[in-house]
């Protein structure tokens, strides 16, 4: 299962990619390959701001449907609107092509409520 | 012994054997002594034929047929008798919700072409597979509104049924939602009222075309003005009329919805019915009930499934679009088998000959002394009228004379005692509008 | 197959109707009028009935096909009710004419079977009152909740949480949020009913009632019910039984005398309306004595002179969920089903629902993993996990199923039972039937040993291979016309085979 090195993670499977104040973020390997195919993401509106932790986004697969909670507080400044046409992109590369939103972040120290690649590889093999 | 069971005693021998307990009792242990029941005092069983004549007995105490000429929203239609042949097919009637595609392409497709007609009938742009009825219709499309721009205040039209809106009312009793009502005038959406009570907390704005007076109206400047505040317009219509009236589609409505009970429905006491729920494409995601979608198999033949599912309380559980589990498909069917044979044309003349028959009756009514019919709007196939009594009575004493004469505005609507509606349609002969328009003139030269 | 539409023949006509006898053209104003016809298709009455008896014959039934479909009870359906359902003067029924003035009079018999199947309900359920109104099961569990709602507040009682066990149907949790509640979701102990102790942790004094199936989704009877019942109680809150179906318990439990504050019933459960391909359905909803005064409105009263009319005049009710007094053509046929079934066929009806699903459970608990190995009720749970690790899924078992002329059991729900596969046989199959569906059964555990490979592409005998439901939702297709004031789209201009 692939988890990139310097991104961080939550329980529930979003990673977060942190530049100095802003961030991209999106849903791992592990969310999409449970989801299967993916049909719809519900992207968040620009500048609309969330806390930590907080839902910010949906996706849905022909079986399933998840809620998208946000890695960290910030707002929301782009979303990939490329989901739009083609929400396959995340079961194709969820890391790059696949990202969601970006955020201005709020509080960089909320970082230390998220597992690094390794805690979170860690984190995998607790669940079957 | 009931005789839907097939075991025979040797076929329950040998299943207690197999499975290892001396008696079907015995499968019951689970239950405990102080768990069963107090009381279980139900009649014996009857033969088949024995209650046939029973329920004969009890609908022959209902006064049927009258001559009907009360509608409300629910209209006596003549059913085509290939309607009710094809939904008799065991393979319709006894099968469940299409959950395996496969083996249920007889109910998808017919889904699949119900919502197509359904959305070329309205020229709006994605119709679900049918909801209970049209007053279920209306809430799920208020609730849908809300869901899609999450504000909480509704303005409805004092000409929207007032049976929906009494179930509007019941169940939004526990959530905060704000209900504001704008009064008819001249039989028309009061514009006035409306525009002032719309504001940027405003949901939905709720109409019906015709109104529960039988006006018909163009309802497109509303649109554009509940546009302008960013609130959604939701418009109930009458299937049939749409023959011949301005389209929610036309009218830039957001969401429609309505009874179908006029497309080769039974009236059946209430029920059941069928609502329906059209909308344009963009908010398909917050649409309720079931969707069937176009596909295609593994070889690349198109076919259809239930689609977007995402949304349904057996995948979402509490965060669904809705608490509704299953349609309407038998009666969905029948509204599609019925549009079928009706065809482009037939809808075009059917609805003609409903309006032209409503305008003779209207006619003869106004020569009766004392009745005065409202004429400040169009109307289609049902109108008001103003007589010179109290319109619960005349109705009282109409139906000893075989009519139900229409429905008197007093039970709804406050200070309208004298006013009746009165609905035609093409089941109505010339010679019984006129035996109609005899009897109640003389009912009212009676009165006085 | 070709779409109706796609056989429209221009001028072609499917109906006569009457000439215009009135001496009358009436015309609607311009801006009041549709600018382009709706296009249905122009076909004659002959096409309509090929194609519809055509498309019929793509779907598996009750009527060709066994269709162990767990906790959807799909049992023989008898012609008799049909015949009622239809007789003129129930059929022809304006529901307008009771609410004319002394307008009951009009409706007696209409009213009477209301009343009577009132009757009838409250001494199956031991439920004190029943509405009719609620027009399917979910709508049945919504009528309930609101007036567990309205029980509280008019207690002034402070409630925000409904309990729902994680086996229960979706529509539970689902229903709650819409009235208004939080829910609070209670796990399955080892023994395949309630965890006690978790149960107590959860239940606050902010917890307004619990919604419960018993026996539940795995077909068990839960014989702590009582106990459950009084610990709900003890807070103040209320009990809801989701008592779609009575097939197990008929003649030998009442909810009502085990607790249970409101009960809502699908009548194509218990009482054999048909399924009608999804609906319609029909949910009366019963209560207990705390809830009576909160029922809809209108109800149907006898009065002293053995006139049936209808009540408005409860000032405590929740007012009206639906437009009228529910599906009445389907509550017609239940009537006639409860009145020839009677006492005895009642009870017969439950023991031979039992006696078949225990008799598949013993059968097969070989060949496949049984999650809770105790006596079920009207349906068994059982785990295709062992196949799976052969690659054959409970989906793949479905398939291979329907290419054997067999309806599929319910699979992966409940979700608490990994691989699950729920059978539920009901009462009107025979055991020579069973025991084909129980060979079937074995064979394919044992297809699943010697050829996985052959579950692949199942299946191949259907008018359609398995659909493509990525591309379904992805490239959404839910109308023909595509855009609404356009003609056909392009997609469809296309696309034609059949």
């Amino acid at each position: 299962m692939e988890v990139v090195d310097h991104y961080f993670y939550t329980k529930e499977h979003e990673w977060i990619h942190i530049e100095d104040d802003q961030a991209t973020i999106g849903i791992s390997e592990y969310a999409q390959e449970a989801l299967g195919d993916i049909t719809f993401v519900e992207l968040p509106s620009v500048g609309t701001e969330v806390e930590q932790f907080e839902q910010c986004s949906s996706v849905e697969s022909v079986k399933a449907a998840s809620d998208i909670y946000s890695p960290m507080s910030g707002k929301i400044i782009e979303v990939n609107t490329d989901l739009e046409e083609k929400p396959e992109l995340i079961n194709k590369d969820c890391y790059e092509r696949g990202w969601i939103a970006k955020l201005e972040l709020g509080a960089l120290e909320e970082q230390s409520k998220l597992m690094n690649a390794e805690e979170y590889r860690n984190y995998l093999n607790t669940l079957e | 012994m009931n005789p839907y069971i097939a075991n025979t005693e040797a076929d329950v021998k040998a299943m207690l054997d197999t499975i290892g307990v001396a008696s079907i009792e015995d499968l019951f242990a689970d239950i405990k002594p102080h768990q069963r029941p107090r009381s279980f005092a139900l009649p014996s069983g009857k033969s088949e034929f024995e209650v046939i004549e029973d329920l004969k007995r009890l609908a022959e105490k209902n006064r049927s047929p009258l001559t009907l000429f009360v509608g409300g929203g629910y209209y006596d239609h003549y059913i085509p008798a290939a309607v009710d042949s094809l939904i008799s097919r065991g393979e319709f009637f006894t099968a469940y919700t299409p959950y395996q595609p496969e083996c249920s392409q007889g109910t998808l497709q017919s889904l699949y072409e119900f919502q197509s007609s359904l959305c070329t009938l309205t020229q709006m742009e994605v119709a679900n597979a049918s909801l209970y009825d049209g007053g279920t219709a209306m809430y799920e499309a208020m609730m849908m509104a809300i869901r899609i721009n999450g504000r909480n205040r509704i303005i409805m039209d004092g000409g929207v049924s007032p049976i929906y809106r009494k179930i509007l009312k019941s169940y939004t009793s526990n959530l905060a939602i704000e209900f504001v009502e704008t009064p008819v005038v001249h039989g028309q959406a009061d514009r006035g009222h409306i525009r002032k009570a719309l504001n940027k907390e405003t949901a939905a704005v709720i109409l019906q075309n015709p109104n529960f007076f039988g006006a018909i109206d163009d309802h497109s400047d509303l649109v554009q003005a509940a546009h302008s505040v960013g609130a959604l317009v939701i418009e109930s219509v009458y299937p049939i009329s749409l023959g011949l009236l301005k389209t929610p589609g036309e009218m830039g409505v957001d969401i429609t919805v309505g009874e179908g009970q006029s497309l080769g429905l039974p009236l059946n006491f209430g029920g059941p019915y069928l609502g329906f729920l059209a909308a344009k494409k963009e908010f398909v995601r917050k649409m309720p009930g079931r969707i069937v979608g176009q596909t295609v198999d593994g070889l690349g033949r198109r076919c259809f499934v239930n689609t977007l599912q995402a949304r349904e309380q057996h995948i979402r559980r509490e965060k669904a679009t809705s608490n509704i589990c299953t349609n309407v498909s038998l009666c969905a069917l029948r509204a599609l088998i019925y549009m079928c044979l009706l065809g482009r044309q037939g809808l075009v003349d059917l609805a003609q000959l409903n309006l032209d028959k409503a305008e003779y009756a209207r006619a003869c009514l106004e020569k009766i002394p004392g009745v005065e019919v409202k004429r400040s709007s169009p109307t289609f196939n049902e109108f008001t009228v103003c007589l010179p009594h109290d319109a619960s009575a005349v109705v009282e004493t109409m139906i000893d004379r075989g009519f139900a004469a229409g429905f008197p505005c007093g039970r709804y609507y406050q200070g309208m005692d004298n006013y009746m509606i009165v609905a035609v349609t093409e089941k109505r002969t010339k010679q019984e509008i006129d035996q109609f328009a005899e009897n109640l003139k003389d009912v009212l030269a009676r009165f006085s | 197959m070709t779409l109706i539409f796609e056989k429209s023949i221009k001028d072609r006509r499917g109906v006569s109707l009457p000439q215009s006898d009135v001496p009358v053209k009436a015309i609607v104003p311009t801006a009041l009028r549709r600018k382009t016809t709706a296009q249905f298709p122009e076909v004659s009455e002959l096409d309509v009935v090929r194609h519809f008896t055509k498309l019929s014959q793509k779907n598996f039934s009750v009527d060709t096909q066994f269709y162990p479909l767990g906790s959807c009870t799909m049992k023989y359906n008898p012609r008799f009710t049909e015949k009622v359902a239809a007789l003129s003067g129930f059929a022809e029924l304006h529901p307008l004419l009771p609410q004319l003035r002394h307008g009951e009079r009009f409706t007696q018999g209409a009213l009477e079977l209301l009343y009577g199947l009132e009757q009838l309900l409250c001494e199956i359920t031991g439920m004190k009152n029943f509405t009719m109104q609620p027009l399917a099961g979910a709508h049945g569990e919504l009528t309930g909740i609101m007036m567990i709602a309205a029980y509280h507040k008019a207690k002034g009682n402070k409630k925000k949480y409904i309990i729902v066990p994680d086996t229960a149907h979706g529509t539970n949790p689902a229903t709650a949020i819409i009235a208004g509640y939080e829910t609070v979701s209670i796990p399955t102990g080892p023994q395949g009913v309630m965890d006690l102790e978790r149960l107590k942790k959860a239940l606050t004094p902010e917890v307004a009632g619990m919604m419960l199936t018993c026996p539940d989704t795995l077909g068990i009877f839960n014989s702590d019910i009582d106990k459950i019942a009084q610990m709900v109680h003890d807070v103040d809150g209320l009990m809801y039984y989701d008592g779609a179906n009575l097939n197990a318990i008929l003649g030998r439990c009442r909810p009502g005398d085990i607790g249970f504050d409101v009960i809502h019933l699908n009548t194509h459960k218990t009482f054999t309306t048909p399924h009608g391909g999804g609906g319609p359905g029909a949910g009366p909803v019963g209560v207990s004595e705390k809830l009576v005064k909160y029922l809809p409105i209108s109800r149907v009263v006898k009065n002293s002179d053995g006139q049936f009319v209808l009540n408005y005049a409860y000032p405590d009710s929740i007012g009206y969920v639906a437009s009228f007094y529910g599906n009445f053509g389907l509550l017609v046929r239940a009537y006639a089903y409860i009145l020839l079934l009677g006492k005895e066929g009642l009870i017969e009806t439950s023991n031979h629902a039992v006696l078949n699903a225990n008799y598949i459970m013993q059968s097969l608990k070989k060949f496949y993993h049984l999650p809770y190995p105790r006596t079920c009720m009207h349906e068994c749970v059982l785990s295709a996990v062992h196949q799976a690790q052969r690659g054959v899924h409970a989906i793949d078992i479905a398939k291979y199923l329907i290419d054997q002329d067999v309806h599929p059991p319910t699979v992966y729900f409940p979700l608490t039972v990994k691989e699950a596969m729920m059978i539920e046989p009901t009462e009107t199959e025979s055991k020579q039937t069973i025991d084909e569906f129980i060979k079937l059964m074995i064979e394919v555990n044992r297809v699943s040993i010697e050829n996985p490979e052959q579950f692949k592409d199942l299946p191949r005998r259907m008018p359609i291979s398995r659909p493509d439901e990525v591309k379904a939702a992805r490239d959404l297709n839910t109308n023909f016309f595509g855009r609404a004031l356009d003609g056909p789209s392009a997609q469809n201009k296309t696309a034609v085979h059949s």
